[in-house]
């Protein structure tokens, strides 16, 4: 309770919310707020241009793309495809992170000794270039992205979990469990893990909008998602060719992109001053 | 120089892990590398068996590791399906200009982004402080490769003032000493004009570059300032009617600067991060847009030897910010 009070004080916090809900309402009610479907190619007007142009068409507001697919019906369904992979992101993320953090931490070691090495491989790579060598090992493809970029994401909370469980280790409710003979199993995912909630609610929160980013980055670069899915990376390498006559088809996808992690990171910020006061103004 | 000895040591398991990940990475992709490396000629079972054990592949993959190794050491990384050129020639001839890049816009960000720190910290809670963390922020969530598309359509297609593509015209032929535009135009026979030229080449890419560095570098600027601020000796120093430039300048960045150092560092990462998209946006012949171009051509000895250098860059650079903040921070030392 403290803490969404505590949440709701921060204004950062609060606004990162509303835009959030407000892109998952948009991403959820798709079906019913595009006025077209994502894929529908209206051949016979390419290109048209949005509501403030002159001669915009009245049924496509946002105008249409070369192909002659509505802008704004490929926006919002581009909302459910960035969230979905987000989700997806964080969600194999963190349980393979989790795991594995956990794993290391408790068990120390050699355990730890050879994950924390590979930890170490994975961070001596820029996050982009180990995303794109394991979509060149998987080849291109939405999926793909999402996995390349969930082991990205891995190293983050493969070192949150270990250093909270390493805190949590050395109190003494873990001597008091060991003395009672809790097994191992029970020590580990039943009472160190809940404890370690707060570092992985925001490490999670965080992963999202460098999940966002990184999967809108591959299908920039042509290696995430493919023709025709409406993912708003995709579409901004798409419309880069019409730069000159139709800029807004390359300023509103990546706008979206923009809010989206923005929001993300202000709520992560938020979170992460309500969850621990000691670390505020990080 | 024991400290740094003890550093280069603990690298070498991530170094080995690294070849490692290069060496399978060539393993795991769908077919093996001879019908790779025959691509779509195909050839017959003969000359299949012929290629295997001229490459030894036919040999078990602990002993073709080992030569892997071996060819390492001699510098030796392969040949480009495309090119035919040994792919260390290649990254050479590339690296100076990610190199160029990436230098200028970390300055940029540093310079700027430390003042800007200051400058928020010092004028704590004002309008100034909020509105520069908030655009910080935004900085901080900026997809790269919009933002660059955005100067570009700003700079280039509205205005006209700046070129869009390539590190220099094609109208200026620069002798080649160090692979550093900026330095050899000015050693070449135009050299203003040419140099000019290169700035405006450089401007955009390393303005789109230095974005993200210079968002994190000026909030962690103003945080470790504000932790710094609190304590006793500012007091002391204020107490005895220092000004505040002498107060800021002199006692306290000192002391808040190492945790900026570490950020700074940290960016270097993000720098070779942001260099693949930049690179690719504006044609920037360095080794982002290389690696781009063989993952899409499929060109493996290139992409298993741009990963192996890349993160070695990224190894040597971390050794160096690690000792540049031993210097700075004397209380490292015992």
């Amino acid at each position: 309770m403290q803490v969404i009070k505590r949440l709701i004080h921060s204004k950062g916090a609060l606004m990162g919310l509303i835009l959030l809900v407000l892109f998952v309402s948009v991403a959820l009610g798709a079906q019913w707020l595009a006025p077209h479907s994502p894929e529908e190619v209206f051949s016979e007007s390419l290109n048209l241009p949005p509501f403030w142009a002159d001669d915009a068409h009245q049924s496509h507001l946002l105008g249409t793309d070369d192909l002659g697919r509505d802008s704004l019906s490929r926006l919002i369904y581009g909302a459910r495809v960035s969230l979905g992979v987000g989700a997806l992101v964080v969600i194999l993320s963190m349980i393979v992170g989790t795991a594995l953090g956990l794993a290391a931490g408790y068990l120390g070691g050699w355990t730890d000794q050879v994950i924390m090495r590979g930890v170490d491989v994975l961070m001596s790579l820029p996050s982009i270039l180990l995303a794109i060598v394991v979509v060149a090992i998987l080849g291109p493809g939405l999926m793909n992205g999402i996995i390349a970029v969930s082991i990205v994401a891995l190293p983050g909370f493969i070192r949150v979990v270990r250093a909270a469980v390493l805190t949590e280790k050395a109190k003494t409710y873990v001597d008091a469990s060991i003395c009672l003979g809790a097994s191992s199993w029970r020590i580990s995912l039943f009472q160190i893990l809940p404890n370690c909630m707060a570092p992985i609610i925001v490490q999670s929160t965080l992963g999202f909008s460098d999940g966002i980013l990184n999967v809108a980055a591959l299908g920039f670069l042509g290696m995430g998602a493919q023709a025709p899915t409406p993912e708003w990376g995709a579409m901004l390498s798409d419309s880069r060719a019409y730069i000159e006559s139709s800029p807004w088809l390359v300023m509103l996808p990546g706008l979206c992109i923009l809010l989206v992690v923005l929001s993300f990171n202000i709520l992560g910020d938020g979170l992460r001053d309500a969850l621990d006061p000691k670390l505020k103004g990080r | 120089m024991k400290f740094l000895l003890n550093r280069i040591a603990a690298s070498v398991p991530t170094l080995l892990g690294v070849t490692l990940l290069a060496f399978f990475m060539i393993r795991w992709i769908p077919g093996d590398p001879i019908t790779v490396m025959l691509g779509d000629r195909g050839g017959d079972p003969e000359m299949i068996a012929e290629l295997k054990s001229i490459y030894g592949l036919d040999r078990p993959l602990i002993s073709q590791y080992f030569q892997f190794l071996g060819n390492l050491l001699r510098m030796d990384l392969g040949k480009s399906i495309l090119s035919h050129n040994a792919v260390l020639d290649e990254f050479t001839a590339r690296f100076p200009a990610t190199v160029e890049l990436g230098l200028v816009a970390l300055v940029w960000s540093s310079a700027l982004g430390i003042i800007l720190g200051v400058l928020a910290a010092v004028f704590r809670r004002s309008f100034l402080d909020y509105s520069l963390m908030g655009v910080s922020l935004v900085g901080y969530s900026m997809p790269i490769f919009w933002w660059g598309l955005l100067l570009i359509l700003f700079f280039s297609v509205l205005l006209g003032w700046l070129p869009v593509s390539g590190r220099m015209s094609v109208m200026y032929d620069i002798p080649e000493k160090t692979g550093f535009l900026l330095i050899d135009s000015l050693f070449s026979e135009e050299r203003w004009p040419a140099f000019w030229d290169a700035v405006k080449h450089l401007t955009l890419p390393a303005l789109a570059l230095g974005t993200i560095p210079l968002a994190a570098i000026a909030r962690m600027t103003r945080s470790s300032l504000l932790e710094v601020l609190k304590e006793d000796y500012i007091r002391t120093a204020k107490a005895k009617g220092l000004g505040v430039k002498s107060l800021i300048f002199k006692h306290a960045l000192k002391n808040a600067l190492t945790p900026i150092i570490t950020v700074i560092g940290l960016m270097l990462g993000a720098l070779l991060t942001g260099a693949i998209l930049t690179e690719t946006i504006f044609s920037w012949p360095g080794i982002g847009r290389w690696i781009v171009q063989a993952v899409n051509a499929r060109d493996y000895p290139v992409i298993q030897g741009g990963v192996l250098l890349v993160s070695l860059t990224i190894i040597l650079v971390n050794i160096l910010v690690d000792s540049l903040y031993f210097w700075v921070n004397p209380t490292l030392r015992k």
